[in-house]
């Protein structure tokens, strides 16, 4: 089946500045695709381009089949909803939500119902008669998805919508952009730099650093098997620590503070060479056994640096064996389990499983 | 400080001092302007409608006042969207040299323009201070509509064209709407300033004076004066209430666009 | 950017893409103009200087006679300076007494009432400028408005003569119609003024006029130099006023580009003179603008 979104080479330059190098990527039906990234790495600019607010300066768009050459974005099956929200402060609510009919042929009473069920979708029925500036942040935003989905588009653009939001807010949003994508069924593309976000809601997430996609998988896949140290440094916490590849087939390695190790052809996602890498590993991954708890899986010891208790966890960067560089351990915060004090002497577990090897 | 806004309600007092006379000496029932007041009368004022010259130059007043606010406006919108909107070659020093006659001494433009009128030919008349009136007034009316333009989320136009408008009906549809109460604010203003206008109308009119150019006339008989303060008195009291709609409507642009108040046109 | 037709390369985007181009179509307009009725006259007015008149006819040959004359001439050289006097004293009042009101609008008026102030300093400036230069002759005249009234209190006994058809008079009036141009940048460059700062310098043991001296001041001169040229500039050109109240004495250099130009039908002799005097102007701004430089530059 031919992907609904189709980008081949894109390429985007600003004077000098190459903005997007060489761009492919399909967007499925009915997916909620994320392209995540820091300040500058392009993903605005690449959503731009589809949605017809930039013209690539090279390279082919195809929407549902149809290439997108020379059409402006106003013909595009395509809709945004704005990082600023970009309600008309001048029209109400309805006539915010209404304003992408006005071309259309209905009658003014279907016209008036549209608007109705989208505020119902959003959950802001009742609202339509308010001013637009009278709403607060997360108003506005719903108030720019109902405006966005009236048209039903076959694609929904999103750039950056709940940064603007305070922490509980936008969890909250977070959920209901998931609870509403799979009830309108359309193929949602959102763009951010909260990587946490981008784990949340999507289906498939493209990392891109420096206007190029660094990977793209699943969640799970990015968390578990980041392709470069970058990808797995962006996305959550993650330890590093020098690595010696010893044998390339089998893949044994030694691995400062931990030992020689030897793990599968899956946990060095971008391949094995003989020589200096590094390798990472998740805080999670790792444990910090408490007196009077045998031994399991690998071990190594080391001493408590610094610890930052969380609530529900606590973090304890931890100095391994001769290594200098100190790395984080998480813990849950269970019940009868005691909390190490600085200074103090333990033993790690650790499961050579969930090691990933890094060439870079 | 206490002597500070002592200051201020003395200044206040000196701006406004020369102005209130007007009423004051227009309904005074005597020809020459001095205390004591002697008596209260409207007759300068009954008189005022009596004297065609004087309406004709009123007529003609509003009629160039009237276009010359809707051409400056237009212009100023031209000037102040393509400030704000788009980055050319030689921005600053286009945008610097189109401000220009506000600094100028306005002999200046009026020699100018009257030396380059009648190398060409043109016959002087009511067109001929439109011209002149818009070259000053086009500045004004770009300094009020500058920060109307860029406050301007561009957002909002975006979403407009995403949401399937042209060009043009976004303009009509979204910023004309926000911009309106400065456009309204550039109208007044503009009216107000070619209304008043003396010096470039003074070199550029034809036979029929416009209304300042009348008034000027008048000045060197005595027996005109008390005419004058009633004239004047209805010109200030007229300036004043367009004024006053003027600075309403720019808050009332604020207010729309959900802005704070900087304090004033300039 | 709003780039609707796509498939542009774009390795010229910085001189003319289609962006530029729509922003210098629609500057255009204004713009040209502009230059039709400013720049051309202007650069005729500068041609016509050099030219001379014969009734109704010009006689093209460029000769510099015209500028000869005006430097020569101890009338016009009179003129010109008693210009610069004038406007010169003109600005220094009008400044003087600016800034203290523009210091009470921005630190001792509460946020929500300082437009209505700025609105209420600027009304009589909108008014008829004619009116109220005529207002202040009849106001300082013999039997005027401010000698009879004070007459009447009691206060002089004759009237007071110092006080119109002379250069006083000029200098009264402009200060009075020019006060808004200057209190205006002013207030805009002490809002500027991070308050902050003047907190630091009383923590760091300045007095509140030391604080003045040494931070406000500075910080705020760069609005004082746009107070200076925006009243000096054009008071120099000034028409109405010197021809109302200045008497013989008061006459500046506009009044006699007018006659040149009307009376005498000598349109390059006048034209001479306001060259002279646009230049003088610049001249002088231009040195204004250099001593006061170390003000004007850092952050806005």
């Amino acid at each position: 089946m031919t992907a609904l979104i189709d980008l081949k080479n894109i390429n985007k330059y600003y004077a000098d500045y190459h903005a997007l190098r060489d761009v492919s990527l399909e967007i499925a039906q009915g997916e909620f695709f994320s392209l995540l990234g820091p300040s500058g790495c392009g993903k605005t600019t690449l959503l731009r381009t589809i949605a017809g607010f930039e013209a690539p300066s090279d390279g082919t768009l195809h929407i549902a089949g149809v290439d997108m050459n020379g059409v402006p974005a106003n013909a595009r099956p395509t809709n945004m909803v704005f990082q600023s929200y970009a309600i008309f402060p001048h029209l109400s609510v309805s006539e915010n939500v209404g304003f992408g009919l006005r071309k259309s042929a209905l009658s003014a009473s279907d016209k008036m119902n549209s608007v109705e069920q989208a505020l119902e979708m959003v959950g802001l029925d009742g609202f339509g008669g308010r001013a637009a500036h009278a709403l607060s942040g997360g108003q506005r935003q719903r108030v720019a998805l109902a405006r966005a989905l009236i048209l039903k588009p076959k694609v929904l653009l999103l750039d950056e919508p709940l940064s603007a939001l305070d922490k509980k807010l936008r969890e909250q949003m977070q959920s209901e952009l998931r609870r509403l994508q799979r009830q309108v069924g359309i193929t949602f593309i959102l763009v951010t730099h909260d990587q946490e976000e981008a784990l949340i809601m999507s289906d498939r997430v493209a990392v891109m650093f420096d206007g190029e996609i660094a990977q793209l998988a699943d969640p799970q896949t990015l968390y578990k098997r980041p392709v470069s140290s970058k990808v797995g440094d962006f996305i959550g916490v993650m330890n590093f620590l020098p690595a010696t590849v010893d044998n390339a087939q089998k893949i044994t390695l030694d691995v400062a503070g931990l030992g020689p190790v030897t793990i599968d052809p899956e946990q060095a996602p971008s391949g094995a060479q003989t020589g200096a890498a590094q390798i990472g590993i998740r805080p999670e991954m790792m444990s910090l056994l408490f007196d009077g708890e045998p031994d399991r899986g690998q071990m190594t010891h080391a001493t408590i640096k610094d610890r930052a208790y969380y609530g529900d966890m606590t973090y304890y960067d931890v100095s391994i064996k001769d290594v200098a560089q100190p790395i984080t351990i998480s813990m849950k915060n269970i019940i009868g389990r005691p909390v190490l004090e600085i200074g103090q002497a333990t033993r790690v577990s650790w499961d050579a499983r969930s090691l990933v090897l890094f060439s870079d | 400080m206490k002597s500070l806004r002592f200051y201020a309600i003395l200044y206040l007092i000196f701006l406004y001092a020369p102005i209130a006379l007007l009423p004051v000496f227009a309904f005074n029932d005597a020809t020459i302007i001095a205390f004591p007041l002697t008596g209260f009368t409207t007759q300068w004022f009954t008189e005022l409608p009596q004297i065609p010259a004087l309406i004709d130059s009123v007529k003609n007043s509003l009629y160039i006042a009237v276009i010359t606010a809707l051409l400056s406006t237009l212009l100023g919108i031209c000037a102040s969207r393509a400030a704000a909107k788009y980055t050319f070659p030689l921005k600053k020093p286009i945008m610097g040299f189109i401000m220009v006659p506000l600094v100028l001494p306005e002999i200046i433009v009026a020699v100018s323009l009257l030396v380059i009128l009648l190398q060409l030919g043109l016959s002087l008349g009511a067109w001929t201070v439109i011209m002149g009136h818009v070259l000053i007034c086009t500045p004004f009316c770009i300094a009020i509509l500058n920060s109307a333009f860029q406050n301007l989320d561009p957002s909002l136009e975006e979403a407009a064209i995403d949401l399937g408008e042209s060009t043009w009906s976004t303009f009509r549809l979204i910023t004309l709407p926000l911009v309106s109460p400065a456009i309204i604010s550039a109208l007044l203003i503009s009216f107000t300033i070619s209304l008043d206008e003396f010096i470039i109308a003074f070199f550029l009119t034809g036979t029929e004076p416009t209304l300042p150019v009348y008034l000027w006339s008048q000045l060197r008989f005595p027996a005109r004066i008390p005419v004058v303060m009633a004239l004047g008195t209805i010109l200030v009291a007229g300036s004043v209430v367009l004024l006053i709609i003027a600075e309403i409507m720019r808050r009332r642009g604020l207010r729309r666009a959900g802005l704070k108040d900087s304090g004033g046109f300039l | 950017m709003l780039d609707q037709v796509s498939g542009v390369r774009a390795p010229l985007a910085g001189l003319l893409n289609t962006e530029s181009k729509k922003g210098l179509a629609l500057i255009g307009v204004p713009f040209g103009y502009v230059i039709l009725m400013l720049a051309v006259p202007l650069a005729a007015i500068l041609l016509i200087s050099f030219w001379t008149q014969d009734f109704q006819t010009f006689d093209t040959t460029p000769t510099l006679n015209n500028y000869r004359e005006a430097v020569t001439d101890p009338l016009y050289r009179e003129l010109l300076f008693r210009s610069i006097r004038i406007a010169g004293l003109v600005t220094l009042v009008t400044v003087l007494l600016a800034f203290p009101i523009a210091y009470f609008i921005s630190f001792h008026v509460a946020p929500s009432r300082k437009s209505l102030w700025l609105f209420l300093i600027t009304i009589p400036f909108w008014t008829s400028y004619l009116i109220r230069v005529f207002l202040w002759k009849v106001i300082l005249g013999f039997n005027g408005v401010l000698n009879s009234g004070l007459q009447g209190i009691g206060i002089i006994e004759e009237p007071l003569t110092f006080i119109l058809y002379n250069a006083n008079a000029v200098v009264i009036t402009l200060a009075h119609a020019f006060a808004p141009f200057a209190i205006l940048p002013i207030f805009v460059a002490l809002e500027k003024i991070d308050r902050s700062l003047l907190e630091a310098s009383q923590d760091l043991g300045e007095t509140k006029l030391s604080t003045f001296f040494r931070v406000t001041l500075p910080l705020a001169m760069p609005g004082v130099v746009a107070a200076v040229l925006i009243v000096f500039i054009p008071t120099i050109g000034d028409y109405v006023t010197p021809r109302l109240v200045g008497g013989p004495d008061g006459l500046m250099i506009a009044n006699m580009i007018q006659v040149q130009f009307l009376r005498l039908n000598n349109a390059p002799m006048g034209a001479t003179l306001a060259v002279i005097a646009m230049l003088s102007v610049s001249f002088i701004a231009l040195i204004f603008v250099a001593l006061n430089h170390r003000f004007l530059r850092g952050p806005r």
